[in-house]
Formats: structure tokens, C-alpha cells, sequence
């Protein structure tokens, strides 16, 4: 098993700079606007940004969730690992609001679905769009794409892009690792 | 995370102290679901689930009835009353005729002990028992120590006291293996001719006095006389019972410290317990009704993600 280094600390300080920056411009105030981390690993990416905006662009009472899709997923029964359920945090209606998903890696799509029919359960939103730090080019099982995405890359399939947080793994980085 | 390391749920003494803890955990996430503004989820939809009812029930019934449409299965009911069980057909004959509709599990209440174990050894889906007899009930067992641990934080260490009649009761025995499995002490309370010869050799400690059981424990699990299952006289009459075994408000005063009231229901208001207990806030019996439905969905959803496509 080989791995290679995608983004370093640096690089993804910067990123996160600049889809702060980008929610801005979109979103202004946040007033109608709430932050949705997916379960388990979008959460680090959506507390950070929060993090990011509140404070260096001082953007006050940053609504944030925390939403799990284990009970959504069209893979239950059909996987050999059994699901794993994570807590859901959501505590404001999402209703006529604009809700954007948080995930660390878009790859298939799946989750992504998921979770479009997971939220439904806490009202209908205004509109949701979907952030995500890496974008698996040319992997999509749906036709979903991201609005606000980190960095782009080619990844053939039996290679895995793995994020690592501070929080969870001790660093910031993102790794192409070949199984 | 694990998974269960059984494939039916016939008995809390075919379980271990991490299925328990994983259908906790898992319970858990469904309390969360079911008190969202919308209560469902759409994880077993292609699952067909049978209720079979051999026996009265109503909470239990609902309960599982609810915990299957809030996963999205499809439900069918069943009950022995309106069937033709009574024309005479077999256990295995019945169930069989309803697999054969495609059901993938099946929900069983029934007055025999052993019940849900002899078919689970002849039909080809997963089992749940919600009561067998004087057997087990494990779902019960499984929201009593689920709702010990939402109220006192947890199990291990808990000093917990069952009251009534144990002779009769699946309760008491899914009770006792749940609790010490868990690491709690069990101690069981009730006129003699309701305590089964030989309990304490399941480990649990035997009372007569009602004073000192409560004066000895964290939470008192008060259970129903079960007079349809009587077949002789146990105790003089219900007075004397409520005399000695009945639970009051003053009662409950008069003991150094405050705690925690359970009963499975149906209550026998002013038999086992008075009124002003059940409704109090020592008492937990509606919380108890509300965990059945998360701990039945972790039960159901754990089961079904054993069974293979």
C-alpha cells in the first residue's frame, strides 16, 4: 500500500480560505443560510469552516448541523460491513432556508442522495447546494456535482483519497492512498 | 461497528453484554429520529415484517407496529382471535403459510413457553419473541434497562428491586438476565406463593418485606398481578395484597431516598401501585412506553441487516 501526499496543511488552509470566501459571496450575512456537516467525516470540514467565517470575516450566529445518512442509505443489506449510525445534530427546522451539505470527498454520488432525502425529514428547504473539499472527477454513479469544491482530481477506482483532520487524525492532509 | 451475534432475538439469555450495548447505541440514533418533525426513515423498505398475536396485547403490539412503519417495513398483523388457528392448524403450518407470502421476520406472542425457539428451528426467517408464556420478553427487558440507564446515566452498579407476582412473570426472568448482564444487583419482592422455589439460584436476592426492598434499592420495577393467569388462589385477596405489596406516595415519603418507579403496564391502579405513584415524577412508566418504540426499531433494524439478499 503506497500514499501520496494531495494536500499538506498549507494547501488546505488556503483552500478553506477560499470556499469561506466563496459562501460569501453567495450567501452574504448567512441569515437564511445553515451549514449541514455529513456524517461521519463532513463534520470536521463544516465546524472548521464555521470556524473560518465566524472568525476572520466576522460573520455572526453561523447556524451548523450535523446530519447522518446511515438510516438513508440504498446500500443497507447489500454491503458486507455492517452500517454504522452516527449521532444527527440538528437543532432549527430547514424549512425555506438554504441548507449547504458539507463532505470532505464527492465520489459516487451516494451519500449525496442519501442525505437529499435524510434532510427532507427536518422540512423543505429553500434551496440546498453541496461543498466539498475533493472532488473524485469522472467517478459519479448520479448526476450530482458539487457548487463549491476544494480541489479536483483524477482518481482511478481501486485508489482511495483519504482527508485527515486535526480533531480526529492529529494533522491536516490529504492523501492518495493505493490499496 | 459489530454486529448482533445472534440471528433471532428469542430470549435475553441467548444475548451478550455488547449486543445489548449495540442495541442501545443504536437505539439511541432512532430516540433522535422519532422525535423529529417527520419520524420515519426509509431503511427497511423492502422488508415484510408479520405480527403474530397468539395472545392479548395492546402496548406491546402498537409498540412493534410502530417501530416497523417508522423503518418503513411492510407490516402485516395478525392475531389468533379471527384466524384459523382456531380451526385447528399448527404453529409451523400457520407461520409457514404466511412465509410463503414472502415475509422476511416475524414478531411472535405467544402462551407457550419456548414458543419462538421451536420455530426459529422450523421456518426460515428471523424471530423476534415479544413473550412467550412464563419464558421471556425480551424487548421489555431490553426498554426497562434502556430506560434505567436514560434516567440514572446507566446500569452497572444499580441496585434494582422487581415486585409482584414473579412466579407468572416473562418480565421478571428477561428482567433478571438483562440486569445482570449489565452488572446491576437484582433483587426480587412479592407475597412467598409468587416467588418461584429455587430463584436465588439465578443470583438475585429475595424479599418479603416491601419496606426493606425499597429501602435497599435505586429503582423498584412494580409488575402486574396477572390474575388470568391464575389458576389457584396465591394471596387472600387483592386488599391484602395492596396492603403488603402495594406502592403509595407515602410509602415512598417515609424512605431515606427518592427512587425511581417502573412498571411494564397495564397498571392495576390502586393494586400494585396507587395513582399518585404512577403519575408522579418518581415514576417513568410513559418514558418507558416511549423508549419501547426506539428500542424495538434498534432490535428490528439490527436483525434485518442480517438477513442477506
Amino acid at each position: 500500500m503506497s500514499q501520496k501526499v494531495l494536500l499538506n496543511a498549507k494547501a488546505i488552509n488556503i483552500i478553506l480560505h477560499r470556499l469561506a470566501c466563496q459562501l460569501i459571496e453567495r450567501h452574504h450575512d448567512f441569515s437564511n443560510t445553515v451549514l449541514i456537516g455529513l456524517q461521519p467525516r463532513g463534520v470536521f470540514l463544516a465546524s472548521r469552516l464555521a470556524k473560518i467565517l465566524t472568525e476572520d470575516y466576522k460573520i455572526k450566529d453561523i447556524k451548523l448541523g450535523q446530519l447522518d445518512i446511515t438510516f438513508y442509505r440504498d446500500d443497507f443489506r447489500r454491503s458486507d460491513k455492517p452500517l454504522e449510525a452516527n449521532a444527527t445534530k440538528i437543532n432549527f427546522l430547514v424549512e425555506e432556508k438554504n441548507v449547504v451539505f458539507v463532505d470532505d470527498v464527492l465520489y459516487t454520488g451516494r451519500s449525496i442522495r442519501s442525505a437529499l432525502t435524510a434532510i427532507q425529514s427536518f422540512g423543505r428547504p429553500k434551496e440546498i447546494e453541496l461543498l466539498t473539499l475533493i472532488d473524485r472527477r469522472f467517478s459519479r454513479h448520479l448526476p450530482i456535482q458539487p457548487d463549491y469544491r476544494g480541489r479536483q482530481v483524477d482518481v482511478i477506482n481501486n485508489e482511495k483519497v483519504k482527508v485527515n483532520w486535526t480533531e480526529q487524525d492529529g494533522e491536516d492532509a490529504v492523501y492518495l492512498i493505493e490499496k | 461497528m459489530s454486529e448482533l451475534s445472534v440471528n433471532h432475538l428469542l430470549g435475553i439469555k441467548y444475548l451478550n453484554k455488547q449486543d445489548i450495548q449495540l442495541i442501545f447505541e443504536t437505539a439511541d440514533h432512532f430516540k433522535e429520529v422519532i422525535n423529529r418533525p417527520i419520524k420515519k426513515v426509509p431503511s427497511l423498505r423492502d422488508i415484510t415484517i408479520a405480527n403474530l398475536f397468539f395472545e392479548n396485547s395492546t402496548r406491546t403490539k402498537l409498540s412493534f407496529e410502530l417501530a416497523e412503519k417508522r423503518l418503513s417495513a411492510d407490516v402485516l398483523n395478525f392475531s389468533s382471535a379471527q384466524s384459523s388457528v382456531k380451526k385447528g392448524e399448527t404453529l409451523i403450518d400457520t407461520v409457514n403459510n404466511i412465509l410463503s407470502m414472502k415475509v422476511d421476520m416475524v414478531v411472535m406472542r405467544h402462551p407457550n413457553p419456548g414458543a419462538g425457539v421451536f420455530l426459529s428451528k422450523h421456518v426460515n426467517a428471523s424471530i423476534i419473541n415479544a413473550g412467550d408464556g412464563a419464558h421471556e420478553h425480551p424487548t421489555q427487558a431490553l426498554l426497562d434497562s434502556y430506560s434505567i440507564r436514560e434516567k440514572l446515566g446507566g446500569v452497572k452498579g444499580k441496585k434494582v428491586v422487581i415486585v409482584g407476582d414473579i412466579l407468572h412473570s416473562r418480565v421478571a426472568l428477561s428482567n433478571i438476565f438483562a440486569l445482570q448482564l449489565q452488572g446491576a444487583e437484582v433483587m426480587v419482592c412479592g407475597p412467598k406463593t409468587l416467588l418461584p422455589k429455587y430463584i436465588d439460584k439465578l443470583g438475585v436476592k429475595v424479599e418479603t418485606d416491601l419496606r426493606k426492598a425499597l429501602n435497599w434499592c435505586d429503582v423498584a420495577n412494580m409488575l402486574r398481578v396477572q390474575n388470568e393467569r391464575m389458576d389457584i388462589s396465591y394471596f387472600p385477596s387483592t386488599r391484602e395484597y395492596t396492603q403488603q405489596f402495594g406502592v403509595t406516595k407515602d410509602l415512598l415519603n417515609s424512605l431515606d431516598k427518592e427512587i425511581t418507579i417502573m412498571h411494564p403496564g397495564p397498571i392495576n391502579r390502586g393494586v400494585e401501585i396507587t395513582s399518585d405513584v404512577a403519575d408522579s415524577d418518581q415514576a417513568i412508566i410513559l418514558d418507558q412506553v416511549q423508549n419501547g418504540v426506539a428500542v424495538r426499531m434498534a432490535v428490528i433494524y439490527l436483525l434485518a441487516s442480517k438477513i442477506k439478499q
